[in-house]
């Protein structure tokens, strides 16, 4: 009751931070229309390839940037604890009785709902373009669902990096550096079918890779619910573990004080 | 109300931090921990509060074991850092009422103690203002305000006026003796500024690179010390013959020469004063001023930590850059 109420109050402090900021709202809803474009444009040709049979670019790439947009966007939520940390707000915090892990998880909380929004936006641009979910609304849930557990296992992640590493130059450096490869590894923006042996191996260990292939798999139709449901689970655990690993993190940055 | 015992906090790779702290402060008072920055008493204060864990030794605050019932603890204490702990994003109001929540406290009790408390701090025309917009001395308040949401028993001000103008710091005094009288409230602060703990506290224990050297009252402390400061001030012309009057008499020792003046200090000073007085008459000297200080907190730091307070703070200045 309590932990659910504080997780609560916590996500609507950085939720109204978030909306008091202009400039963040706008950069958060057109980054979607962005992506899209961009990359529909930039990887336009990849239905070219010989051997692809992902159907149109369209259809192939909407799911690869939800995925893509999420861990990105879910990536950056330790800057918040970080900000905490210098401004004396942790410590006030610490010093309550609050349950740890509602500061994660109200922080997390916030994180999934502006990936569920972006996710959201993707889709309908999608749609607009010309994308057929065949996988019906069903289908387009789940595709938002993986999306949402993709993004809060990487805040937690990220939260977690922030409370052990309290630099905001190393948080940048993690995020940055983990990014783009955990995009390459997997089927976001190319068919597993047409990448390199070896990165097929590594992309079955990388989550945004299970992400991308349950979303996909289910909103664009012959929807294999095996892999739905074997890669849906790998991510709930992945964000259980997440989790714990923020909240015990709150252990670690209170012994460097 | 807070009894802290041999406590050791080592940060790696080899600062001791504190190196066998002890203190006590009895229920009601207003403690006031002094010393230069890096002496150690952030540190203590964050042990005491609960988000550090010493190395060794032992601390009770309201009766509760912080290290054993750290939870419990936390409801008995409030704290107020040496950073603005508002959230400079949300309003005065918000920032009360996530804090309200961060103890339990809710609905209807909860928004009545917000109010309340923003009355009592001179908030409630701001209080729905963004803490950004808030002035210095506004922010200090909502601290203060957030510190005491939950009543606590005890309150830990860790540098409460550093940084504040002396307008700002004049009226944060005024706000931690009415807390302490009308409320029996139990008070820690630290400083480093003499005049605040000669001002507020009732007990001072003076800290130096970890380690408590000196507690007590500030009167206590500097009536201990039976050392009143003798300055007689003297003509160039006459200086060398009042230093040698002086140099002769058992009650006054520690004589030097100053600009204008020859100073020297008396156990007891206004029994020294017409021994000097005589004394530079048969030597034929007429002084044209005679002051007679008691001793300060910086003659009661000297005497206990090897050095002025302000030198102190220069060395470690010079460490910390």
């Amino acid at each position: 009751m309590t932990a659910a109420r504080q997780t609560r109050q916590v996500s609507l402090r950085y939720l109204r931070a978030l909306l008091r900021q202009p400039a963040w709202v706008g950069i958060t809803l057109t980054q979607p229309l962005i992506w899209l474009l961009l990359f529909g444009a930039l990887f336009k040709a990849v239905t070219k390839i010989p051997g692809f049979h992902g159907g149109s670019y369209i259809d192939f790439l909407t799911p690869g940037v939800v995925v893509m947009l999420a861990v990105s966007s879910a990536g950056w939520t330790g800057m918040g604890f970080i900000e905490d940390m210098n401004s004396g707000v942790m410590d006030r915090t610490l010093a309550s009785p609050v349950w740890r892990g509602a500061l994660n998880l109200g922080s997390v909380a916030q994180a999934v709902l502006t990936v569920v929004i972006q996710s959201t936006l993707i889709v309908l641009l999608g749609l607009a373009l010309g994308a057929h979910y065949s996988g019906g609304v069903g289908g387009v849930l789940v595709l938002i669902l993986v999306g949402a557990l993709l993004g809060g296992a990487f805040a937690s992640l990220s939260n977690g990096v922030a409370l052990r590493a309290r630099q905001r130059e190393t948080l940048i450096g993690a995020v940055s550096f983990v990014l783009l490869p955990l995009t390459f590894l997997s089927s976001a923006l190319m068919q597993r079918g047409l990448v390199p042996g070896w990165i097929r191996t590594i992309s079955n260990y990388n989550p945004v890779n299970w992400a991308a292939d349950a979303g996909r798999s289910a909103a664009m139709g012959h929807t294999d619910w095996g892999l739905v449901a074997s890669r849906v689970g790998l991510l709930v655990l992945l964000l259980a573990l997440s989790a714990r690993f923020a909240t015990a993190a709150f252990t670690t940055y209170q012994r460097s004080l | 109300m807070i009894a802290a015992s041999d406590l050791v906090k080592t940060y790696p790779p080899h600062v001791r931090a504190l190196d066998g702290l002890s203190l006590t402060v009895p229920e009601g008072a207003v403690f006031g921990l002094l010393g230069p920055n890096g002496a150690g008493k952030s540190t203590t204060v964050r042990v005491l509060t609960t988000l550090s864990r010493p190395d060794s030794g032992t601390a009770r605050v309201a009766g509760i074991d912080v290290l054993a019932e750290p939870v419990r603890a936390r409801h008995a204490i409030g704290v107020v850092g040496q950073k603005h702990g508002g959230d400079a994003e949300a309003t005065g109001r918000e920032n009360l009422t996530l804090q309200g929540e961060l103890y339990g406290i809710t609905g209807r009790d909860l928004r009545r103690r917000v109010q309340r408390s923003l009355d009592r701090f001179g908030l409630a025309d701001a209080a729905d203002r963004r803490v950004k917009t808030y002035s210095g001395g506004m922010q200090r308040r909502l601290d203060v305000a957030l510190g005491l949401i939950h009543e606590p028993r005890v309150l830990f001000l860790d540098e409460p006026t550093t940084g504040l103008d002396p307008e700002v710091r004049a009226q944060m005094w005024g706000e931690i003796e009415r807390l302490a009288r009308d409320e029996g409230l139990t008070v820690l602060l630290t400083t480093h500024y003499l005049e605040e703990a000669d001002r507020l506290a009732d007990e001072v224990a003076i800290v130096d690179r970890g380690r408590v050297v000196a507690a007590g009252s500030p009167e206590a402390l500097k009536s201990e010390l039976r050392s009143d400061m003798i300055r007689v001030q003297v003509s160039e012309q006459e200086r060398a013959a009042a230093h040698a009057a002086l140099e002769r008499l058992d009650a006054v020792h520690e004589v030097e020469v100053g600009a204008g003046e020859v100073s020297g200090r008396a156990q007891n000073g206004a029994a020294a004063v017409p021994v000097v007085l005589a004394a530079l008459a048969r030597s034929g000297v007429a002084p044209t001023g005679l002051t007679l200080a008691r001793p300060s907190l910086d003659d009661v730091y000297l005497r206990y930590a090897g050095r002025h307070f302000e030198q102190a703070a220069e060395v470690r200045d010079e460490v910390a850059a």
